[in-house]
């Protein structure tokens, strides 16, 4: 092909025409695909950066009991609304474009209608998807948030008034929320009843939530990630460890030297300052044990 | 005969109309929609009226408690994330592939999917108002956004499309509340109206594009078997949501191309059988030509 024909000048024959043609086209069949693949990597970049940030769950609304963790559960719910339709509560919603849920992602809002922990969940049962995990057969051992009384200014029980209703209407009751006595510093004699979750066993069903008699609840399920601390990895408690291996797993402490006169010890686990036993019966001392005597001596010396 | 051609492009079906009588040359655009709209109706049944006929939406649904279907391509969506379905959505998926590979893969849009409803009155409308202008996508460009749409959630680990897909958004937002959906369906709308000749369904769709895979030797397919009948007059072109479909099978007798539409991205909606006043299209299938 010479250089004329490239720069597309005076093509003559017709073969050459037909040769003109077919480069023309081929390069317009380059350039569009180019063009396309483009635009087709911006778009991938535009959403891939939106799922990104579509992707934070906001606190205050629940995924389904047996749901995975959050990253996983993205890419694994199809967004059908199976497990919406099978709740016999109908608590469950999908969300709805310009909702801050994930597009089309099932969740419920404790304070308006909570979990009520069916015995068959059959919520997971009907996920396709194992979005809703199978693998959860009790639903005891959902952990789908975690109760926390985050208002321990507004909740009554800590004005000492006796309301109990979150600990009453849990599903998991007298072990997810417990009543603690402490004292009340206010009144002086009376004990405050507070509840407390722990969250070995509460199931963030939410009915605790539901429940609060306050107009806005004190006591609230959050995402677990955001209402439990972790202490780091290495951390250990003695006791419990100690516990654990039936006695101390370090040497006992040296005891220590105290500087005392000779015959008196130091005890510095309970019994404190030791005399030798001779010590103790001789109290020499210049007064007497009976206070009269020091009276009559005053006496004495006023009547000299 | 004599209606200017620019006039007769706005009503293809005139002719049809006057030759065949108002039915024969609406019959399967009236099906198909009765069908679409049948579907929407079976699972609004359960939250309107309280009967569960059908649970779930197009994504994966259940059918009197017995008959499980999962959309494919959503599926595969997940699967590229590393998630495996359960047994009843490998069962869902299985029979949904091999119903569309039999009856053509793109049957999904012409008889099911709520956006082809949108889009057949955005080219109609754009027919009325004698649009012409058009920007020109590549028709290919659907090819390239399935690719992507299956690449990015390997890359995320989110199901991305889905928090786009105007298909599912749809769908779902009638079944379960359209939140501010609406407003893409609109745009759609829109856009295929004023910016690009059937540019969504033809063009774009990642969905479309997958099920037109599905559908490559389908059964089911639309034959010209009366191609020397055909008088040119253009109707079929006209009213085909996939133009370039139809040429080979219509025009290509002296080249030896057989008379059956034989390409995957036909949708298989039967809108050129009805406004053919020649009746040179049937369904036919594969096996007989
Ligand atoms: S356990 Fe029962 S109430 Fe709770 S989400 Fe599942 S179906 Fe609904
Ligand atoms: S049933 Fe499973 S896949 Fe379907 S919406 Fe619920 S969690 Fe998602
Ligand atoms: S969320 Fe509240 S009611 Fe439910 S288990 Fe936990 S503490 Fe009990
Ligand atoms: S129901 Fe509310 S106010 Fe009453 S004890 Fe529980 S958290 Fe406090
Ligand atoms: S191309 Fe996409 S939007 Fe159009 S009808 Fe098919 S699936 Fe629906």
């Amino acid at each position: 092909m010479s250089d004329k024909q490239k720069r597309g000048l005076s093509v003559s024959s017709e073969g050459e025409k037909a040769e003109h043609k077919a480069v023309l086209s081929r390069r317009k069949f380059m350039g569009d695909t180019l063009k396309t693949a483009c635009g087709t990597a911006l778009l991938g970049l535009g959403m891939g950066t939106y799922s990104r940030q579509a992707s934070s769950f906001p606190a205050g609304t629940i995924r389904p009991p047996g749901a995975l963790s959050e990253d996983e559960f993205l890419g694994a719910c199809i967004r059908c609304g199976l497990c919406v339709r099978d709740c016999p509560y109908d608590m469950l919603r999908l969300a709805e474009l310009g909702e801050q849920v994930a597009l089309g992602t099932p969740y419920f809002v404790a304070r308006e209608k909570p979990c009520e922990m069916c015995e068959d969940i059959p919520c997971a049962a009907a996920c396709p998807t194992n979005a809703l995990s199978h693998e959860l057969k009790k639903i005891e051992d959902a952990r789908m948030g975690l109760a926390v009384l985050i208002d321990q200014e507004e909740c009554i029980a800590f004005q000492g008034l006796r309301c109990e209703v979150c600990f009453n209407v849990c599903p998991v009751q007298g072990e997810a929320i417990t009543i603690e006595m402490h004292h009340n510093r206010r009144s002086g004699k009376h004990a405050m009843f507070i509840p407390v979750v722990h969250s070995d066993t509460c199931t963030g069903c939410g009915k605790c939530e539901k429940a609060c008699i306050l107009e806005e609840a004190a006591i609230k399920v959050l995402p677990t990630h955001l209402a439990k601390g972790l202490p780091g990895t290495h951390y250990r408690l003695g006791w419990e460890q100690k516990d654990k291996a039936g006695g101390s797993l370090v040497k006992p402490d040296i005891e220590h030297q105290y500087n005392l006169p000779e015959g008196v010890r130091y005890d510095y686990n309970q019994g404190g300052l030791e005399l030798p036993p001779e010590a103790k019966l001789e109290h020499d001392t210049p007064f007497s044990s009976n206070p009269l005597d020091s009276l009559k001596k005053l006496q004495n010396q006023e009547n000299k | 005969m004599m209606v200017k051609s620019s006039e007769r492009h706005q009503v293809p079906s005139q002719q049809a109309v006057e030759k065949k009588g108002w039915w024969r040359a609406h019959k399967w655009f009236i099906l198909r929609r009765v069908v679409q709209l049948g579907i929407l109706a079976l699972f609004l049944a359960g939250p309107l009226l309280g009967v569960w006929i059908v649970k779930g939406n197009m994504a994966s649904s259940l059918t009197l408690e017995v008959l499980a279907l999962s959309d494919p391509y959503v599926m595969l969506q997940g699967l590229m994330v590393g998630h495996f379905p359960t047994t009843e959505g490998l069962i869902g998926i299985a029979i949904v592939l091999v119903f569309y590979t039999l009856v053509g893969g793109r049957v999904y849009c012409s008889w099911v999917c709520p956006v082809n409803i949108v889009t057949d009155t955005a080219a109609w409308v754009r027919r009325k108002l004698g649009i012409k202008v058009s920007s020109q996508f590549s028709r290919s460009s659907r090819y390239w956004l399935l690719g992507l749409t299956l690449v990015l959630p390997l890359i995320t680990g989110v199901i991305v499309w889905e928090l786009f897909n105007p298909v599912s958004l749809m769908f779902r937002g009638i079944i379960f509340g359209m939140g501010w959906a609406w407003m893409v369906i609109l745009a759609i709308f829109v856009f295929d109206i004023f910016v690009s000749q059937r540019g969504w369904c033809g063009h774009l769709c990642p969905v479309g594009a997958f099920y037109s895979l599905l559908g490559q030797k389908s059964l089911v397919r639309v034959s010209a078997y009366n191609r020397e009948q055909c008088d040119d007059c253009n109707d079929c072109f006209v009213v085909c949501p996939e133009p370039k479909v139809i040429r080979p099978a219509l025009k290509g007798a002296d080249k030896g191309i057989g008379s059956l539409i034989d390409e995957g991205n036909c949708t298989n909606c039967g809108r050129c059988i009805d406004v053919c006043d020649e009746d040179v299209f049937k369904f036919s299938s594969r096996f007989k030509g």
